[in-house]
């Protein structure tokens, strides 16, 4: 079963006055449950596209359709809705609010939801304790390693029980032994929770850990392996 | 967790910044609260005028005493129901900081041109027939552990007597309040002695009073009397200058300088500071939060969740910075209750100087969170990230 479909995808922006084309006539498809890879040389637009995949940026032309339902054209209050109910996003650099313990952080999103503060409670446990970081819940960011802290921030992805994972670079920041650990959360998270994940990464190592890889190139898919 | 925990904790994210801005806030309303409150016990005179209630004083000031004899002839000008006339004694109670207000007056007279001022029918009697009695106001009295039945001295910082004393003995026979219902919103705090008592025993100024209360038959009356007893003494070495008993109390005040300007000019300057500095502050504040901002809207917190956590965090900065200020404000008034007594009563930050203060803190917390509410509602998240 499909989640998404991209169909004639175009993004184009302006730079200095002249006209700069990422992609043009993307057409994609991205199956419930997949893990997948998208790897590419820089400018080859593939954080742009996993942005439009989130709802955070949308195309010049074309449309995307996430479960039959058009999201390029909702309004802003709309896509705000859909963000929080169906996706979950892993950043390079983490963004936890320095401000918050990891378990306030993995909260934000509940916050969104008309769960009570006991509920809540039970959520925030059950995610920390998926990623392994029970013990560090009343830490602060700035108290955490940089694997910690993306444990914290895959918590935070996963505590209001999204289809979706986007995940911009998660292991760009690591060391090779917490970044090994993080994609194997995140294999395990596909694998176990049926979690649908979309990776954008450099690293080929990191891409081994998906199920297929893509290339994105001149604004053109090539499909690469299947990875598992 | 909620969202006043979010803001809360945004708010104090740098504590160095957030105190010094509430310091800042504080000072300003500690500023505004002193000033109202002083302001509003030197107008509450004025505010409580009665309308058909007239002064006459001494042309060349309120200082400058005229002849005694010149009451007889107020009191005959037609539309004049009754007067009183008074003499301010300028007294203290045991120290000379110790400020005891009391004028010499005639005692059933000036109980009738001012009604408002009450006191038991015994109480009333015995001020009006007994030479040496002392009526003293109940806030008086009170701060001054005095009761009836006492028998105190009250010195005169002006005056002395012709055994080169400047002390008068009294007999304290009356406490006076004000009417409740006449909503005077003054406190008793003087002291009224028999004119004769006094006057007999004078080395010096004998036979002349300070000025003349008036009670006309109505307020449409007011500026013919006023004229009269003015054109009555005119060309005489003791002119006279008639006016209500509100332009009386307004000039009075106005011996000190417009206090309602100056009031409007030093709030002012200070909260067109800090106005500036909380408003930079939180621009600065939002422009540096600005990619935790994409965040929040990258989870699906929508634009007007996010406008109403910045607002929130300016109305949280200035209602406490505010509130803190006006409580700093009653702990100053308190400390200094003890010295100003006397003269202008028991201070207190009124329920009006509150409610003021609040509109004041929900204005400025509007003007400086505004646009940093707007601009951090406006993020666009793609920006954001690309920016930092």
């Amino acid at each position: 079963m499909n989640l998404y479909t991209l169909r004639d995808l175009s993004k184009r922006y302006s730079r200095g006055g002249e006209a700069v084309t990422i992609f043009e006539g993307l057409n994609m498809q991205i199956a419930q449950g997949d893990f997948i890879a998208i790897m590419g040389p820089s400018g080859s637009g593939k954080t742009t596209l996993l942005n439009m995949l989130g709802g955070i940026d949308r195309p010049s032309s074309g449309t995307i359709e996430c479960q039959g339902e058009r999201i390029d054209n909702l309004s802003e209050a709309r896509l705000s809705k859909w963000r929080a109910a169906h996706v979950g996003f892993i950043f390079q650099f983490y963004n936890l609010m320095p401000t918050l313990n990891a378990a306030q952080n993995v909260e934000l999103p509940l916050l969104l939801t008309k769960l009570s503060p006991k509920q809540r409670k039970e959520h925030i446990a059950t995610a920390l304790d998926i990623v392994g970081i029970s013990d560090r819940a009343k830490h602060y960011p700035r108290q955490l390693s940089g694997g910690q802290q993306q444990r914290v921030a895959i918590a935070r992805a996963i505590v209001s029980d999204p289809k979706v994972l986007l995940c911009d670079e998660p292991t760009g920041d690591l060391d090779r032994v917490s970044a090994d650990s993080v994609l194997e959360m995140l294999q395990l998270l596909n694998s176990k929770l049926n979690k649908t994940i979309i990776m954008v990464t450099h690293d080929p190592a990191a891409a081994k850990y998906a199920r297929r890889e893509l290339r994105l190139d001149k604004g053109r898919f090539i499909e690469q392996e299947s990875a598992q | 967790m909620n969202d006043l925990t979010l803001m809360w904790k945004n708010l104090f994210r740098k504590k160095t910044r957030a105190i010094l801005l509430l310091i800042s806030i504080m000072i300003a309303f500690f500023i505004y609260a002193a000033l109202f409150t002083m302001n509003g016990a030197l107008n509450a005179g004025v505010q409580s005028a009665k309308a058909n209630r007239l002064v006459t004083v001494n042309s060349i000031n309120f200082t400058v005493s005229l002849p005694f004899a010149y009451y007889n002839r107020v009191k005959s000008v037609e539309g004049v129901v009754d007067a009183a006339h008074a003499s301010w004694f300028g007294g203290y109670y045991k120290e000379p900081v110790n400020q005891f207000q009391t004028f010499a007056t005639d005692p059933e007279a000036y109980l009738n041109v001012y009604p408002e001022l009450i006191t038991s029918p015994e109480e009333r009697a015995a001020f009006i027939n007994t030479r040496d009695c002392l009526a003293v106001g109940r806030e008086l009295a009170t701060m001054n552990q005095i009761s009836l039945g006492d028998r105190i001295p009250v010195m005169s910082n002006i005056f002395s007597k012709q055994d080169g004393s400047r002390s008068w003995e009294f007999e304290v026979c009356a406490i006076m309040d004000y009417e409740p219902e006449t909503g005077r919103d003054v406190p008793a705090n003087f002291a009224l002695m028999h004119y004769d008592y006094y006057n007999e025993a004078l080395a010096f100024n004998r036979d002349m009073l300070g000025w003349i209360v008036i009670l006309t038959e109505d307020v449409s009356v007011n500026d013919a009397v006023s004229r009269t007893i003015d054109e009555m003494f005119a060309n005489s070495p003791y002119e006279t200058e008639t006016s209500t008993e509100a332009a009386f109390g307004e000039a009075f005040l106005s011996q000190l300088g417009n206090i309602g300007l100056m009031l409007s000019l030093v709030v002012g300057a200070a909260f067109v500071t800090i106005l500036m500095i909380v408003g930079t502050t939180m621009v600065l504040a939002i422009n540096e939060r600005i990619k935790e901002i994409a965040v929040f809207k990258t989870l699906g917190f929508p634009a007007p969740r996010i406008f109403r956590m910045v607002m929130g965090e300016s109305l949280l900065l200035c209602f406490f910075g505010g509130f803190l200020g006006i409580a700093a404000a009653q702990g100053a008034i308190t400390l200094i209750n003890p010295v100003m007594k006397n003269v202008l009563g028991e201070l207190s930050i009124s329920w009006d100087a509150m409610g003021y203060g609040a509109l004041l803190m929900l204005g400025l917390s509007l003007i400086t969170g505004l646009l940093p509410a707007f601009s951090a509602m406006n993020v666009r998240i793609v920006t954001a990230f690309g920016k930092h």
